[in-house]
C-alpha cells in the first residue's frame, strides 16, 4: 500500500474513532461517577437509534435535525434507568458487583427482548436521508459525508461536556460527587440527584452516538452488543471514569482497527484493537489516563 | 492436619469447640443431602419419560455443573469472570477434533480439554490477575473474544462452519446416542456430582481458607503468608478445567460445534448466572441457581420465543433483573436461616 491509501485509512480511523469515543464516554462518565459498569449501554445506543429512525420514517424528521430530540429522550431513558433499576441494586452491601452486572445485564436483555418483539429483528436503515451518498474530497482522501458529520457532533459534543463539567455548577457537583460521595452530602448536594443527572447526561451522550450512527449504520436489536464491546475496550483503555480517555483512547481504537483491516482479512479487524487493548493492560493496567 | 484447626479461626474465633462440632456435623449433613439429591435425580429418569424434558434435565445437570465450576473463581475466590466461554468453547472443540479427526474418544477428550483449557486459564490469569474490580470482568470478555475471533478463522477447526460429528453406533464409549438421551442424563449427572463434590472439600481445604481470605480481602490475605497471585491461579485453572470438560460433554451431546455454539458471551453469563440466582460462594447455590434458572429458559424459549419474537428475552431479562435486586445474595439463603452460622 502506498502513503495516499494509508492517509485514506487514517482519515476513516479517525473519523470512525471520534465516534467511538461518543458512544464510550457515557460509559466512563457513569463509571467514573458511580463505580458502575452500564452492561445495557450497547442497547441504550439501539434504543437511540432506533428513536432516530422512527422519526424519520413516522414524522419525517431527518436525523441531523432530530438529534437534539433523540438525546432529550435518551435522557429520560437513563435516568429512569438509575431511578428505577440501577439505585437499587446499590443498595446491597453483600456481593455489590455482581448485583449491578447482573441488574443492568437483565435490563439490557429486557430491551433487546421488547426492541425485537416491537421493531422485528429485521435490518433497517435510513433511506433518503441529506447526508447519503455525498463524499468529500480533501486531497486525494475520499471521505463519506455522513461519517464527517458524525465525527464534527463528535468533537462538538466532547467540547460541550468539556464546558459542562468545568464551568456549570452540576459539572462541579459532578466532580466533587466522584471525588467523595460523603463529603458532598455535608455541604448540601444530594448524590442521588447527581447521580440521576449522571446517568440521564451519559445515556444523553450515547443517545448523540445513536443519532449520528443512524445516517449511516444498518439498525437491528442487536446493533448494540457490537459497539458496546468496543465501548468497554475504549474505556477500559482510556482508563475508567476518564471522560477525555476515552475520546483519545476511541481514536486510537478507530485508526487501530482501519490499520488492521487493511492489512489482515476483514473478519479479523477487531483482532488488532483487542491485541492493542492487552499491551496496554499489560504495560498499564489502569489504562492510559486512569487513575487505579 | 492443621486444616480443621484453622477453621474457627478464620470463621468464627469465639465458641471455637462449639463451631468445630457443628462444623462437622454441617459437612457430614451437606454429604448426606448430596447423596439423597444424587440418588433422587438418579431415580428421576424413571418418571421423565417425555424426551424434551429429558433434554431440559440434562442442560439442567450441565449448567449445574458448569455454574459449580464457574463458582469456585467467581464465588470462593471472588474473581468474577465474563469469559468462561472461552474455556467451555476450548472444551467443546478439543473434544471434537479429537474424535472427528483422530478417534479419540470423548471421556479422553474431556480430560485433553480441561487440560488444555487449564493452561489457557493460567496465561489469562497471569494476564490479569493484576487488574481489580471491572477491569478484571472486562479483561476476561475480551479474551473469550479474542478466542471468539480466531475460532471463526481458523480453518484447522472449520472456521465459521465448525466440526459436525459423524453418525454412528449408540456408544458408552464414543458417548453417541441417537435415540434415546438417557445415558447423558447420568454423564451429565456424575459431571456435576464430581464439581459439587470437589467444591465440598475445597470449602474446607486449604486452598478453599486462602481463597475466601483471597476474596474478603486480598492484603490482609497477603500481609498474613497467603499468596494471592498463586491463589487465585490455582482457582482459575480448576474452575477452567471443570468447565472444559463440561464443554467437551456438551459437544458430544449435540454432535455439532461452531464457534458461536460454544464460544458466545451468552455463555459466560449463563454459567454466572445460576450462581448469583442460587448464591454466590456457597456449596448448593450453584444447583439451586441451575435448576430453578435452566429449565425457566427452556420453557419460556420453547414456547414464548417461536418466530424470535423476543418475549422469552423480555421475560428472562425482567428475571436476571428482579433477581438481582430481590434477593442479591441468593436464593440459597431462604434455607440457610437454620444451618450454622458462619
Amino acid at each position: 500500500m502506498n502513503a495516499a491509501a494509508w492517509l485514506q485509512v487514517l482519515a476513516s480511523g479517525l473519523l470512525m474513532g471520534l465516534v467511538y469515543g461518543l458512544v464510550a464516554v457515557g460509559l466512563s462518565l457513569i463509571f467514573g461517577l458511580m463505580d458502575v459498569v452500564n452492561f445495557a449501554h450497547g442497547e441504550f445506543l439501539m434504543l437511540a437509534m432506533y428513536a432516530a429512525f422512527g422519526l424519520f420514517s413516522f414524522a419525517h424528521l431527518d436525523p441531523v435535525i432530530a438529534l437534539p430530540l433523540v438525546a432529550a429522550a435518551m435522557f429520560g431513558v437513563g435516568a429512569f434507568a438509575y431511578a428505577g433499576v440501577v439505585r437499587h441494586a446499590l443498595r446491597f452491601k453483600a456481593n455489590t458487583g455482581m448485583v449491578q452486572i447482573f441488574a443492568t445485564f437483565g435490563l439490557a436483555t429486557l430491551i433487546q427482548g421488547a426492541a425485537q418483539y416491537l421493531f422485528s429483528p429485521d435490518y433497517r436503515s435510513i433511506k433518503g436521508g441529506w447526508l447519503e451518498g455525498h463524499t468529500l474530497n480533501v486531497g486525494g482522501v475520499f471521505l463519506p459525508s455522513a461519517q464527517v458529520y458524525a465525527a464534527l457532533v463528535s468533537v462538538l459534543a466532547f467540547g460541550g461536556l468539556y464546558l459542562l463539567m468545568t464551568r456549570t455548577d452540576f459539572g462541579r457537583a459532578l466532580e466533587a460527587t466522584r471525588e467523595d460521595k460523603g463529603a458532598v452530602a455535608l455541604v448540601g448536594i444530594d448524590s442521588n440527584r447527581v447521580f440521576t443527572l449522571g446517568w440521564g447526561l451519559g445515556a444523553a451522550l450515547v443517545g448523540v452516538a445513536g443519532a449520528v450512527l443512524a445516517t449511516f449504520y444498518y439498525i437491528h436489536p442487536q446493533v448494540g452488543a457490537s459497539f458496546a464491546l468496543i465501548a468497554y475496550v475504549t474505556v477500559a483503555l482510556g482508563g475508567f471514569g476518564s471522560v477525555f480517555g476515552a475520546l483519545a483512547a476511541g481514536v486510537i481504537v478507530g485508526i487501530v482497527e482501519a490499520g488492521t483491516a487493511a492489512l489482515l482479512p476483514p473478519a479479523l479487524k477487531a483482532l488488532g484493537v483487542y491485541l492493542l487493548y492487552l499491551a496496554v493492560l499489560f504495560l498499564r493496567p489502569q489504562g492510559l489516563f486512569g487513575k487505579l | 492436619m492443621d486444616q480443621t484447626g484453622t477453621m474457627p479461626a478464620v470463621s468464627n474465633a469465639p465458641a471455637a469447640t462449639a463451631a468445630r462440632s457443628t462444623f462437622a456435623q454441617q459437612r457430614r449433613r451437606q454429604l448426606l443431602q448430596g447423596a439423597i439429591v444424587l440418588l433422587l435425580i438418579t431415580l428421576l429418569p424413571l418418571f421423565v419419560t417425555n424426551a424434551y424434558l429429558r433434554n431440559v434435565l440434562v442442560l439442567t445437570l450441565l449448567y449445574a455443573a458448569l455454574a459449580q465450576s464457574w463458582n469456585i473463581l467467581g464465588g470462593y475466590c471472588g474473581q468474577v469472570s465474563l469469559g468462561h466461554a472461552l474455556y467451555f468453547g476450548v472444551g467443546a472443540y478439543a473434544a471434537s477434533k479429537l474424535f472427528v479427526d483422530h478417534g479419540v474418544v470423548v471421556w479422553f477428550g474431556m480430560l485433553a480439554g480441561g487440560a488444555l483449557a487449564a493452561l489457557l486459564a493460567l496465561v489469562v490469569g497471569y494476564a490479569c490477575f493484576r487488574l481489580k474490580g471491572h477491569y478484571f470482568s472486562i479483561a476476561t470478555i475480551l479474551f473469550a473474544e479474542i478466542g471468539l475471533t480466531l475460532l471463526h478463522n481458523w480453518d484447522y477447526v472449520g472456521a465459521a462452519t465448525g466440526i459436525q460429528w459423524p453418525f454412528g453406533a449408540d456408544s458408552w464409549w464414543t458417548l453417541q446416542f441417537a435415540r434415546d438421551k438417557t445415558p447423558y442424563i447420568y454423564v451429565a449427572l456424575g459431571l456435576a456430582a464430581i464439581v459439587w463434590l470437589v467444591t465440598w472439600w475445597i470449602e474446607d481445604s486449604r486452598w478453599g481458607y486462602w481463597w475466601r481470605a483471597v476474596k474478603d480481602n486480598p492484603d490482609a490475605a497477603q500481609s498474613l503468608g497467603v499468596t494471592v497471585f498463586r491463589s487465585k491461579m490455582a482457582a482459575s485453572a480448576l474452575s477452567a478445567f471443570f468447565t472444559a470438560a463440561g464443554g467437551a460433554f456438551y459437544a458430544a451431546f449435540v454432535s455439532y460445534v461452531d464457534p458461536d455454539s460454544v464460544m458466545n458471551f451468552r455463555f459466560s453469563l449463563l454459567m454466572a448466572l445460576p450462581v448469583v440466582l442460587g448464591g454466590i460462594g456457597t456449596l448448593w447455590g450453584p444447583v439451586l441457581g441451575a435448576a430453578l434458572l435452566i429449565p425457566l429458559t427452556e420453557f419460556s424459549r420453547s414456547y414464548l420465543g417461536g418466530g424470535g419474537n423476543g418475549v422469552d428475552l423480555m421475560i428472562y431479562g425482567a428475571l436476571v433483573m428482579s433477581v438481582a435486586l430481590i434477593k442479591p445474595e441468593g436464593l440459597v439463603r431462604l434455607f440457610a436461616k437454620r444451618m450454622a452460622a458462619r
